[in-house]
């Protein structure tokens, strides 16, 4: 059963091929529906390979690999292109699998209308397939292929309405975000290739033990590199809010369950090789991990854009995960990606039902009391938003609860993580909340917008203004025109949109039940995930009492977090702004200071680069043919076109030979 | 009796020589030069070379020398040559000291080092035998190669001399060629005139 | 030093060759006019053949002599080819010296 491997990648593959080909003419929702059934297709058949692998195919070691073809043979040096079947990547490929195929389906109903529709879904199809080939590549080149390839994709997709030049300009902060961080990806495979003459992660993680330190916290720090470029933890994260203006189930898609989760995967792939390097990388992992988790918390508390939420909360989730990789709890970090991949993608893809159904509107402060015209959306998106808020027994507590558990288990500054993590956690309740109650309780507050068609009502426009671009603040507006001055009717979504609501809001309520902290054999994921982690996993080691004490201490956080919200966001009215401060719905100014920098100083830098490239580099290279030049202007006046001159230029030739004859002689 | 032989042949090849070169009419340095050659056929014959003095003085002094002076005749250069002028700079000087520190380092060269007595051809001069029947000998036998294409040569050097010095039509001064100078009374040259080579 | 017996000794010889030979090539690197220019030339080569059969008389070799005979041959073959060429010149620019044809400068 394993043997059908390479089907989970090849359909969307071929999805995306007879799309590409055939896709206009397919038209909607013809290609849509194609597309969907390539992904669920594959979502079958990683179901399917993962049965065989649970089954007798893999070996006590639960480990498979299916060799396709050499892709580079290079003398010393040869890739295959091999799929590592085992229960790493089986559980990445079920839950991309799965979400995504949800999420296709949502799409058929979100795009109805869009005059590129087909083309959206020939991106859609590529991503998965790239993101299929990341996760289940048995080598760092492979998995660097699925990396730049769902890098692509994003690009394409952000920009997919690329009419309006701050979509097109956010989907190129993204690539050149990413590419900082690819290139620590790619020096991390030359040093991988120069220590062990190898990049098969077989090799990488069996060989890990015997690198020397130096080599392997070279490896892990590169590669974590990469990871913060692509999962979007500081300093790289500015790219994730500006991504917001792609269609909304490419944020789900994309920037919620899949590829930001594609650093923590990689992360967990090379534990052997983290487990071997200098300790100091774990810890400045889980820092990095703990302090974005906070730094994007409190920007979103001020936020007012019901997609930058949903961001900021996803750069803070991812940088739980990053956490717990630093912690040792590899475990809890998977854990977490799927939980945060059910609820952040039903997040997200409510949000894109509410704005749906407010005719593009996506500022909450015009939203309000739609819960009742939307009740599915809002049922459901309540569902996430404790899930996100860690209230049991809904999914995200258990992960949430278990990555803090780690953080204190680490010691030492991990107590101090465990803090961050807390208040963090405060927050997560807190701006979560906020947002719900915006959206869905409340006064209507779009019916007092009025009417805003012609030209703009001074007063009103200026309370609420839009601009376009990518900061932290502006709402990041996804279609061509949102100014709508027609009254709006909310409405509830279309079935395409609503099932896969419903289904998200199911395995957010019971995905907790795959890693019960309970007792050893409620440990599913645990247990399952032995085999790859096994080794690099730090294994908790505190008393019962204490564990309890945390989870108690947690659910207590989060219940502050949303009475504050309740008290804030509930009972005031919303005149009021009580608290949105203006540096936290900048951002703390750190977009801001980039262009700054990059403009000021970093400008400079620039300039002075290509004046020593122009004058020092083409200097020396145009002042060798100068030289050649003048001294060959010098030569040339030996050539006076006189024979009688050659003529004596042949006598002393002579005379040099005869001197020479004479010596010699003489010497003899 | 050969030193005193040798000694006024010396003289006369060496004034010869020098006439050639100071002179300033061409004619008196074709003169001059067959001076020499008559001084080098002497010498040849003291050396029991009677064979190559005929032919010197046959083919040199009596062919080429002849030759020399057509050509002065027919081109007119006659006249005296500008001898003090020398546009090239430094050149005479740097002639001189060129001179002698050739003359100084060949005289060098050739008295100092030991002759080491090593046969090219490995045939001996023979004194009794006539020289005339031994270069024979040696040219058909062991330098017949080169004997046959040395005629070749003759022939590429006739028809290479006609082709060269054939009249063609508009034959004339060109204006813009750059002449040292050009003489107040030129010699037109008519069309009709034949070289013999 | 001259012997008393009836040989010149041959390094009087090399010694005319020489001196011959050094007055030719002064002569060539002084002269304008090509037809002296040529017989300096012709003097050089008059000097190597001296220098030749005076070897070949020392080392009793016949091949010297015989290296003297195509020696005169190509000189001669070279004198015809060569005043061809000064009288195809010399018949478009009468009053041309060695130092006129100077189009191949740099």
């Amino acid at each position: 059963m394993t043997d059908l491997t390479w089907l989970i990648p090849a359909l969307p593959l071929a999805g995306f091929l007879i799309l590409v080909v055939a896709g206009k003419r397919l038209g909607e929702p013809l290609a849509g529906w194609l597309a969907t059934l390539m992904v669920a297709g594959s979502f079958a058949a990683s179901v399917i390979v993962w049965l065989g692998l649970r089954g007798s195919d893999g070996g006590p070691h639960h480990v498979f690999t299916q060799t396709l073809f050499t892709w580079l043979p290079a003398g010393g040096f040869s890739v295959d292109v091999g799929f590592l079947v085992d229960p790493l990547s089986m559980t990445m490929c079920l839950f991309v699998t799965g979400t995504a195929a949800l999420i296709h389906l949502y799409s058929v109903g979100y795009m109805h209308g869009d005059p590129r529709f087909s083309k959206f879904f020939v991106y859609l199809n590529l991503f998965v397939f790239s993101m299929l080939m990341l996760v289940l590549g048995d080598n760092l080149l492979l998995t660097f292929l699925g990396w730049e390839g769902v890098g692509t994709c994003s690009y394409l997709l952000i920009s997919f309405w690329h009419e309006k030049e701050a979509n097109a300009s956010a989907g190129k902060k993204a690539f050149v975000t990413n590419r900082i961080g690819d290139w620590g990806f790619m020096v991390a495979m030359f040093l991988s290739f120069a220590a062990l003459g190898s990049i098969k992660y077989t090799d990488l993680n069996a060989g890990a033990g015997g690198l020397a330190t130096a080599t392997a916290t070279g490896i892990a720090v590169l590669l974590f590199v990469g990871a913060v470029g692509k999962s979007a933890q500081l300093p790289l994260m500015v790219w994730l809010p500006d991504a917001m203006a792609g269609p909304t189930p490419v944020s789900a898609l994309i920037h919620a369950a899949t590829m930001v989760t594609a650093g923590v995967y990689l992360m967990t792939r090379i534990n052997p090789v983290l487990s071997a390097a200098s300790p100091w990388v774990a810890t400045m992992i889980a820092v990095v991990g703990a302090v974005t988790a906070l730094f994007a918390a409190t920007i979103a508390v001020a936020q007012n854009d019901i997609k930058k939420v949903l961001a900021y909360s996803t750069v803070s989730q991812l940088g739980y995960m990053f956490l717990a990789v630093g912690s040792g709890a590899y475990v809890a970090a998977i854990f977490h990606m799927i939980t945060h991949a059910f609820f952040k993608a039903l997040l997200f893809l409510g949000s894109g039902s509410v704005i749906h159904g407010m005719h593009d509107e996506q500022d909450m402060r015009r939203m309000g009391g739609l819960r009742k015209l939307m009740p599915v959306t809002a049922i459901t998106f309540i569902v996430g938003w404790l899930a996100i808020a860690g209230v049991p027994p809904f999914a995200g507590f258990w992960s949430k609860d278990e990555i803090l558990l780690s953080a204190w288990n680490k010691g030492g500054v991990g107590y101090v993580l465990w803090a961050i993590g807390l208040i963090t956690a405060v927050l997560t309740a807190y701006y979560m909340s906020r947002q719900v109650f915006l959206t869905f309780f409340g006064e209507p507050r779009w019916k007092k917008v009025g009417v805003r068609e012609g030209g703009e009502g001074e007063q009103s426009a200026e309370a609420v203004e839009t601009e376009q671009g990518g900061g932290p603040d502006e709402p990041v507006l996804e279609h061509a025109d949102a100014e709508h001055g027609e009254e709006v009717h909310p409405h509830e979504s279309p079935w395409t949109m609503t099932v896969p609501l419903v289904l998200l809001a199911i395995a957010s309520i019971f995905a907790g039940v795959v890693n019960l902290p309970f007792t050893g054999r409620v440990q599913t994921l645990q247990n399952w995930l032995e085999p790859v982690v096994g080794a690099g996993e730090v294994h908790v080691d505190v008393a019962t009492g204490v564990k309890i004490g945390l989870a108690v201490l947690a659910t207590i956080g989060s219940l502050i977090g949303i009475a504050a919200g309740v008290q804030l966001y509930l009972r005031r009215r919303f005149e009021d702004r009580p608290a949105d401060p203006e540096i936290l719905e900048r951002g703390w100014y750190y977009d801001q200071a980039i262009t700054d920098f990059a403009g000021g100083p970093g400008r400079e830098g620039f300039d002075g680069v290509a004046w020593t490239d122009a004058h020092v580099v083409d200097g020396a290279v145009n002042g060798v043919g100068w030289l050649v030049r003048v001294a060959g202007g010098g030569l040339r006046r030996l050539q006076t076109g006189y024979v009688r001159s050659y003529a004596l230029g042949i006598a002393l030739g002579a005379i040099i030979l005869v001197a020479a004859i004479t010596i010699r002689s003489s010497v003899l | 009796m050969e030193a005193a032989v040798f000694a006024v042949c010396a003289v006369i090849v060496l004034s010869g020589a020098l006439g050639v070169v100071l002179s300033r009419n061409p004619v008196h340095s074709a003169l001059s030069l067959v001076g020499t050659l008559f001084g080098v056929a002497v010498l040849f014959i003291v050396q029991d070379a009677n064979f190559l003095a005929a032919v010197q003085v046959i083919v040199y002094a009596g062919a080429i020398v002849v030759l020399f002076l057509f050509v002065i005749m027919l081109l007119g250069v006659d006249r005296t040559d500008d001898i003090e002028t020398e546009p090239l700079v430094a050149q005479r000087p740097l002639a001189i000291l060129a001179g002698i520190a050739l003359g100084g380092g060949l005289i060098a060269v050739l008295v100092g080092s030991t002759i080491t007595g090593v046969r090219g051809s490995g045939a001996t001069l023979k004194a009794d035998t006539p020289d005339v029947e031994q270069i024979g000998r040696l040219l058909f036998t062991s330098y017949l190669f080169p004997f046959e294409i040395t005629s070749v040569l003759l022939v590429i050097a006739v028809v290479g001399a006609v082709l060269l010095a054939r009249a063609r039509p508009g034959d004339q001064i060109d204006e813009e060629e750059p002449v040292a100078e050009l003489r107040a009374e030129p010699a037109p040259l008519d069309e009709e005139e034949e070289v013999d080579a | 030093m001259i012997v008393a017996a009836d040989t010149v000794a041959v390094d009087w010889y090399l010694a005319l060759g020489a001196l011959l030979f050094t007055v030719g090539a002064v002569g060539l690197l002084i002269r304008r006019n090509p037809l002296v220019m040529f017989m300096c030339v012709e003097l050089m080569l008059n000097a190597v053949n001296l220098t030749f059969v005076s070897l070949a008389r020392e080392l009793g070799d016949v091949g010297g002599q015989v290296v003297v005979f195509f020696v005169l041959v190509v000189a001669a073959a070279e004198v015809v080819v060569g005043l061809g060429i000064i009288v195809s010149i010399l018949r478009r620019r009468p009053g041309a010296t060695a130092d006129d044809m100077s189009l191949l400068r740099g």
